[in-house]
């Protein structure tokens, strides 16, 4: 696993330091918010609607034990116990004092993590892939890409004050778990004739205007990618509208621009910036790949494994749902739920933390990765420790079989937390989950994403759900807008619009229409709901969703 | 015709704690909605606003809130102050746990 430089160590020491001594002069009135609120949000602090929050980054989701022990200490030293992963790969406090930050982030040093570049017109936390390493379909580790962006983009002197902020995905698999397409700069590692290269997507983003990335550049050689990147960005940090931060995004400068202009900027950028590359890029790189080298994997029986499918029909539900194909023979990536039906999306109590923590030290090489979709990764476990975990997540409320369900649901914090909130969005998750659960109908639905955002900034990727909902104020009352059809994955895809909105005792009661409407349509258990979608398009759904309508169309 | 001025209250988050804050009648903060001042005047709510917010080192993100006069103090009449005087809906933390 990567283990940070001497220079990366007393780099965040030195701003830990600084930041030390700027709480104390906003304490002491030396400096004003407006003075201050900027150098708070470099690190990762944000004022809520009832505290502080601090965003912790996860770089590409990964994380070892001990860092994940060391968050469980946080939650329950200077927070209320628990701690919320969001889909940006981070994980958030929500209810830090400000005196209590820096100490905060000084225990997180002592585990090599930070809250640098978690906000801020900067570029942002680089995710990946949460299965890097460890996906059967992958072509390459995305990890050591994500580390060499970071290493180049972090205080980089022409980037910390860009027009807007700017997120960058990395994935290493065809199929797309990264969301690349939703991002400011998308990065798929493929290969062609031979030769391993990138694919480079730009202008995705979701928030008020989402886009759909398109691709800049189809093959990008290896050795290319870090000029090519500072090209892009510095093309953007041109042109990239600073009058109007709604219009700031890199995807409205390249639906503005146009993809060509676009791609002949860059590429004439690209051309002055690649001799400035001599190579050692390369060098860093090979040095990072080394760090992340794969575990030892073992050679061993999975007798316990099948035997444990056959006699118990909780831990074969759990296996179907939550496991996921793993690169080396006998082994399994497992998905650790932080969706128990009813609880908050995304949320673990610190004992829950140190239970994971554990489960990874014994069984899991170590380590452990936080997935976009707000749920906890075991990347590389053998399949006859699986019984084992199973029981240890049963007895602390983690072992819920639902990933990829109705009820695996991506929420943000919505009003409950958010101070930019137009609506709640957890309490909706919550019902949504409990629900489904009652009817007992969500293994029978099979693969529906539902991902709900509080407002327009779509922190929740409600866009790129199958389902997607947005909380709305409407003449002061929560109204929730319903999108179908959105896909987060490589056919990436944003929901269309289904009609007016609903209030939040209706909303509930029209999703489950929704699935009526699909069960209905189905061509069988296999089809799944977006193929269904795709297949009949939203006028069956619009019919159940809003049933009067239809009904006096008829009268009429 | 300009909209008739409808009853506020002074609220922000307290710098240390980050925690929602309201202006009493004699110009301390209280945690608590039902003692905060209401303010019926146009032009004197805007001179308390700017009074308060130059109290920098006490309070953040000064703003002035609708209310309506309850029975017992000013009660929001948005949903949003609702949450803001009460806590989160998924846990029981924040003002309803304190208070
Ligand atoms: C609670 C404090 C938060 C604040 C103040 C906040 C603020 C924002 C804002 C203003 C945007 C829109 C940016 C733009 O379009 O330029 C945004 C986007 C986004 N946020 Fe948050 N957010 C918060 C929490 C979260 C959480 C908890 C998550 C993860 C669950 C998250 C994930 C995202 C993502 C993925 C986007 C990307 C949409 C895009 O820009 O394409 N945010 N956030
Ligand atoms: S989508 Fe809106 S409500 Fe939700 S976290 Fe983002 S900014 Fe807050």
């Amino acid at each position: 696993m990567y283990t940070y430089s001497d220079f990366d160590a007393a780099f965040v020491a030195e701003r830990n330091k600084q930041f030390r001594a700027q709480v104390e002069r906003r304490v002491d009135g030396s400096l004003t918010e407006d003075e201050f609120k900027p150098l708070r949000l470099m690190n990762g602090l944000y004022l809520q609607l009832h505290a502080y929050m601090l965003r912790v980054a996860i770089p590409y989701g990964t994380l070892n034990s001990g860092q994940m022990r060391q968050l469980a200490y946080l939650a329950e030293r200077w927070d209320k116990g628990y701690g919320h992963f969001t889909t940006r790969q981070n994980i958030q406090y929500n209810w830090p004092k400000l005196n209590d930050v820096p100490d905060m982030l000084d225990a997180l040093a002592e585990v090599q993590m930070h809250a640098i570049q978690t906000s801020g017109n900067t570029i942002r936390n680089v995710t990946a892939d949460h299965f890097a390493g460890a996906a059967a379909d992958e072509i390459a580790d995305p990890r050591p890409v994500a580390e060499l962006i970071r290493q180049w983009s972090t205080d980089h002197p022409e980037f910390q004050f860009l027009p807007r902020k700017f997120k960058i995905a990395v994935t290493g698999s065809p199929n797309d778990r990264a969301v690349t397409k939703a991002h400011d700069i998308g990065i798929r590692m493929i290969e062609r004739n031979g030769e391993a290269g990138y694919e480079i997507i730009v202008g995705g983003g979701l928030g008020r205007t989402p886009m759909i990335g398109k691709v800049v550049r189809d093959f990008l050689p290896q050795a290319d990618l870090l000029p090519y990147l500072e090209a892009v960005v510095s093309v953007w940090n041109i042109l990239g509208r600073r009058d109007n931060k709604y219009k700031s995004r890199i995807k409205i400068t390249v639906h503005e621009n146009g993809l060509e202009k676009i791609q002949e900027l860059v590429e004439a950028r690209f051309a002055e910036l690649r001799p400035e590359f001599s190579g050692v890029d390369q060098e860093m790189l090979k040095g990072i790949q080394a760090q992340f080298a794969a575990p030892a994997f073992r050679n061993a029986p999975v007798d316990a494994y099948l035997a444990a499918r056959d006699a118990d029909p909780i831990f074969r539900s759990w296996a179907d749902t939550n496991l996921r194909e793993h690169r080396a023979e006998g082994y399994a990536i497992v998905q650790i739920s932080l969706k128990a039906h009813g609880e908050t999306p995304g949320d673990a109590t610190a004992e829950q933390m140190r239970v994971m923590a554990d489960l990874a030290e014994q069984y899991g090489h170590n380590e452990l990765r936080i997935s976009h979709e707000q749920n906890v990764v075991l990347p590389h476990v053998h399949k006859s420790d699986l019984p084992a975990i199973h029981a240890q997540l049963r007895e602390h409320g983690l072992a819920t079989s639902n990933i990829g369900l109705i009820s695996d649901i991506i929420a943000c914090p919505g009003m409950d937390y958010c101070a930019l909130a137009t609506a709640r969005s957890i309490p909706i998750a919550q019902e949504i989950a409990t629900r489904f659960d009652a009817l007992k109908l969500e293994h029978d639905i099979g693969h529906l994403q539902i991902k709900i955002s509080g407002c327009i900034n779509a922190c929740g990727h409600h866009h790129v759900g199958h389902i997607g909902i947005l909380g709305l104020d409407r003449a002061g009352v929560e109204n929730y807008q319903v999108t179908l059809g959105g896909d987060a994955t490589e056919t990436a895809a944003v929901g269309e619009r289904a009609g007016p909105g609903f209030s939040a005792e209706e909303i509930v009661p029209a999703i489950e229409r929704i699935v009526e409407a699909y069960l209905e349509q189905r061509e069988g258990p296999e089809e799944t709901f977006l193929q269904t979608y795709r297949r009949v398009g939203l006028p069956p759904f619009k019919a159940a969703l809003y049933p009067e309508k239809v009904e006096r169309a008829h009268a009429a | 015709m300009p909209k008739a001025f409808t009853p506020k209250v002074i609220t922000a988050n307290a710098l240390q704690e980050g925690d929602v804050i309201y202006l009493t009648r004699d110009g301390a903060w209280t945690r608590n909605l039902s003692e905060a001042e209401v303010l019926t005047d146009e032009a004197d709510a805007q001179i308390q606003l700017l009074n308060a917010e130059a109290r920098s080192s006490e309070a953040v993100g000064v703003y002035l809130a609708d209310v309506a006069e309850g029975l017992h103090g000013p009660e929001p009449t948005h949903f949003r102050e609702t949450f803001r005087r009460t806590g989160p809906s998924n846990y029981f933390h924040g003002k309803q746990a304190d208070l």
